[in-house]
């Protein structure tokens, strides 16, 4: 028997990169499975062919730098990259979109910077943004949910036209966004009270997720239920996501006070759109938010003072992803100035002042 | 608590940081310590086990001794002298490995038990509350106490510094954090009386009033036995639990946790009025007050899955660890590591022949399953290390730079205030050993000091004796001028 000469501890926790991964997978699952059953078909297609290509793309990256592909592949970051791409896009988008998401996710958001934990973005986000801005037309092509196998559903060969066919969803199968709807309404001089009459707001189902966007969005309900199990496992900490939601519901809260036609308030904007996602899955990104606690309140205030900004003021109806990649930016800011008190210092990292004033 | 967990945000909450490692405490708790450990063939009495200077060796080779007779005398103002811990002959004083984990020769004397374990005349003491102050910790000096948790700090240096200070409080440590060890536990449950009757010899020689024992909540046994011993005393002795959580025993933790108190930077617990020592340490300063007894055993933990029979066993000082490990049935072909003190911040051992110190509080032979380890992965910043970090430091941030090279930087983030728990390691998914970064980066620095003190040094001398000669020159060059001068007049004086 040899003996390994190691240094203290000699004990560890059994928490591991691959375990982390797995986790905020299994919670991502159940909004995942809700959007591919109201969305059908093509949203299954588009998911699995996103997954495959960020898998293949982390592969042919690692083997281009040298670096161990069956030793690192298996950590579960290409797969939950990918997957969090995939929740992002239009559930009927053409094949190519999770392809080239996959690829910018992959590539442009990680490899290029090193691989995992070297990223100074997110790289769903960044892929979403990316994709949003080169592809508008695919990227704000909606579909409206329908019962598994009922007559407004695609059946399997008409799903396979539209996703690797690109052939066009027949009428009644597509329609705005909330926000969308929401935005273009205001735009056309409607009022807030009126918009939602006639559009399609309905608090119940905007909550559930019964109502056209991203594939794996729509259930604001499903996606917090994921991140509160994520909480409960200590995978995350409440920082982040306390803080986003709590700006996001008060910044809303006091504008709808202010004018009700104008603003919409806490419910709407924290059911529609990525808020939920944004909250718990992406701005809580280990790699690119803040590692103490106080940066990460801020982190999340931060993220949550944007979107709702952009989302009121901005010129595209989704603010979440930019919001994100914003306060991305600021993170080594963040973490440069704000940082835990060490023990006996003052938050400028002096001593502390003996008992009785001595230094 | 949940809501004031909610709101603390770790700088003011009392406990920041600490993990909760698996304890692995059941393989010995419940045994009663093992007194009947048969004496082994030859004793290795290291002369450095305590910090400060090693003690001077007062008997010669081939001497016969007596059991707690002095063999070595403290030198200089931080040592501790070292007794007979049986009686026999010295065999020898010689250069042997210590028990480190760069097993590095130290003078060691050898003993060879004569099998009769016989005392020499102890003195002891019917009222050691009647003796002045001073006196307790001049007979704890004399019996060779130190830091019985790991330290191994001489113990009267402590005392008297702590009567100086004129601290407040004396806080014992009976948390035992770490895995696996439980002598602190079995010392509690059996020996409360004694170690209560430790704790107000030393308050007595403190000339201190209030002494605050900190048991882990996990040890329900000790804080009862405690708490009886402690009922008679009026409160003097306070008997409390704290949460089991490691770093728990980290002496600027529980003052935290008692007195609200943080220690600056750069200080002493003493600064704030505290002095902390461990429950141990309590025990064998009743025993040298009361008895007259020198510290020449202890109570170690002999643990680890290669160990058939794990156990507490009080052991003369200077057995070779193998030897203890022999006798709770250790089976080396299933040992893959050899530890020494608790898997958090022991020493690993490279073979167990070395000897037994005042501070071994444990000895683990682990198998290859308990110290599983994978290569180190990539940082993932999850923060986990940040928040496991008791000291509020940002692990992952010194890491990083001292990865680049800088270490300069890493130490802008507090790089000096690690106490190298270990927690940030114990708790890193990527399994990257952080505090082996930080160890390395804290010895380097300290040698890069000494490097350029040393090249100060010699230019200095370079200098001065560049000086030297130029002055040398320069009052040759006058005396020359001088005689010439002179030489001149002289002339002048001729021709006139
Ligand atoms: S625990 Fe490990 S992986 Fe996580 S931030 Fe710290 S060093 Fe990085
Ligand atoms: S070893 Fe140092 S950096 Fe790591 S947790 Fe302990 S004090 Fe903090």
């Amino acid at each position: 028997m040899s003996m390994s000469m190691l240094s203290a501890p000699f004990t560890r926790s059994d928490s591991q990169v691959q375990g982390i991964m797995t986790a905020v997978i299994l919670a991502l699952v159940p909004a995942t499975a809700f959007g591919l059953v109201i969305f059908g078909w093509p949203a299954l297609f588009l998911w699995a062919v996103t997954l495959l290509s960020a898998l293949a793309f982390e592969a042919g990256c690692l083997a281009l730098a040298g670096k161990p592909v069956r030793a690192i592949l298996p950590d579960g970051s290409a797969v939950l990259s990918g997957w969090l791409v995939a929740m992002t896009l239009p559930p009927w988008a053409p094949w190519w979109i999770g392809v080239v998401g996959a690829g910018i996710a992959i590539v442009v958001g990680k490899q290029v910077f090193g691989g995992l934990g070297q990223n100074p973005f997110n790289p769903a986000m960044l892929a979403r943004v990316a994709l949003l801005v080169a592809f508008p037309l695919e990227m704000t092509t909606w579909a409206v949910p329908s019962l598994p196998f009922s007559s407004s559903a695609p059946g399997l060969f008409d799903s396979l036209a539209i996703t690797f066919a690109g052939a066009p969803a027949a009428d009644g199968m597509t329609g705005p966004t909330l926000i969308g709807n929401w935005k273009t309404e205001l735009s056309q001089g409607r009022g807030l009270s009126e918009s939602l009459m006639s559009g399609p707001y309905d608090v119940v189902a905007s909550i559930l997720g019964w109502k056209a966007g991203s594939l794996g969005e729509t259930s604001s309900l499903l996606v917090a239920l994921g991140g509160l199990w994520l909480l409960k496992k200590k995978i995350i900490t409440w920082h982040i996501p306390v803080s986003l939601l709590t700006t996001v519901a008060l910044l809303a809260g006091v504008f709808a006070l202010i004018d009700g036609e104008r603003y919409a308030g806490p419910i709407f904007h924290l059911t529609s759109g990525a808020v939920m996602l944004a909250a718990f899955f992406i701005a809580t990104d280990y790699v690119t938010s803040p590692s103490s606690p106080a940066g990460q309140l801020l982190f999340g205030a931060g993220c949550g003072l944007f979107i709702f900004v952009i989302r009121t003021w901005g010129a595209y109806p989704e603010g979440a992803g930019f919001s994100v990649l914003l306060m991305n930016a600021l993170t080594p800011v963040i973490d440069h100035y704000v940082r835990p008190r060490i023990y006996g210092r003052d938050l400028k990292g002096r001593p502390l002042d003996l008992p009785g004033g001595r230094r | 608590m949940a809501a004031f967990k909610l709101f603390s945000f770790g700088a003011s909450g009392k406990i920041r940081g600490g993990v909760h490692p698996e304890p692995r405490k059941q393989a010995t708790s419940d045994r009663p310590i093992e007194t009947a450990f048969p004496l082994p063939p030859l004793l290795y009495l290291s002369l450095q086990q305590h910090a400060g200077q090693p003690a001077e060796p007062v008997v010669r080779v081939g001497e016969r001794v007596l059991k707690g007779q002095l063999l070595a005398a403290g030198q200089g103002t931080i040592s501790a002298p070292v007794h007979a811990p049986t009686s026999g002959v010295v065999t020898d004083i010689l250069d042997y490995p210590a028990a480190h984990p760069s097993a590095l020769p130290t003078p060691t004397l050898l003993l060879e038990p004569d099998g009769e374990d016989r005392w020499i005349e102890t003195q002891e003491v019917a009222d050691p509350f009647s003796l002045p102050p001073e006196e307790i910790s001049a007979r704890v000096g004399a019996a060779g106490v130190v830091g019985m948790g790991g330290a191994a700090f001489p113990s009267a240096v402590k005392l008297n510094l702590g009567r100086k200070t004129k601290i407040q409080t004396l806080l014992i440590n009976g948390g035992e954090c770490e895995p696996y060890l439980t002598c602190d536990d079995r010392l509690m449950r059996e020996r409360a009386a004694d170690i209560v009757d430790g704790i107000l010899i030393m308050l007595h020689g403190l000339e201190c009033n209030q002494a605050i024992v900190g048991i882990e909540d996990n040890k329900p046994e000790a804080y009862a036995a405690m708490r009886e011993a402690a009922a008679p005393h009026g409160g003097k002795v306070d008997v409390r639990q704290v949460p089991s959580l490691y770093p728990m025993g980290w002496d600027k933790q529980l003052i935290r946790y008692f007195t609200g108190k943080e220690v600056p930077a750069g200080g002493r617990s003493a600064d704030v009025g505290v002095l902390m020592h461990n429950v141990a340490t309590a025990y064998a300063v009743q025993q040298a007050v009361r008895y007259g007894k020198p510290l020449v055993s202890r109570v170690v933990t002999v643990s680890g899955s290669a160990v058939a029979a794990p156990r507490n066993v009080e052991a003369p000082i200077g057995t070779l660890l193998a030897d203890l490990l022999a006798f709770c049935g250790h089976r080396p072909d299933d040992t893959a590591s050899y530890v020494m003190g608790g898997p958090m911040m022991g020493d690993s051992l490279p073979h167990p022949k070395v000897p037994l110190v005042k501070g071994t509080c444990g000895i683990l032979a682990l198998s290859p399953q308990e110290v599983a380890v994978s290569d180190a992965k990539a940082c993932i910043r999850c923060s986990r290390c940040v928040s496991a970090c008791p000291a509020g430091l940002l692990p992952l941030e010194m890491m990083a730079r001292i990865r680049a090279g800088q270490l300069e930087s890493a130490l802008g983030y507090g790089l000096k205030d690690c106490i190298s728990c270990g927690s940030c390691s114990y708790v890193c998914p990527s399994e990257i050993p952080l505090v082996h970064y930080f160890k390395y980066a804290s010895g380097e620095l300290v040698a890069r000091e000494q490097m350029k003190h040393r090249t100060e040094q010699t230019k200095r001398l370079a200098e001065e004796r560049q000086a030297r000669f130029e002055r040398h020159k320069r009052e040759q060059a006058a005396l020359a001028a001088q005689r010439k001068a002179q030489a001149q007049q002289r002339k002048a004086e001729e021709a006139a």
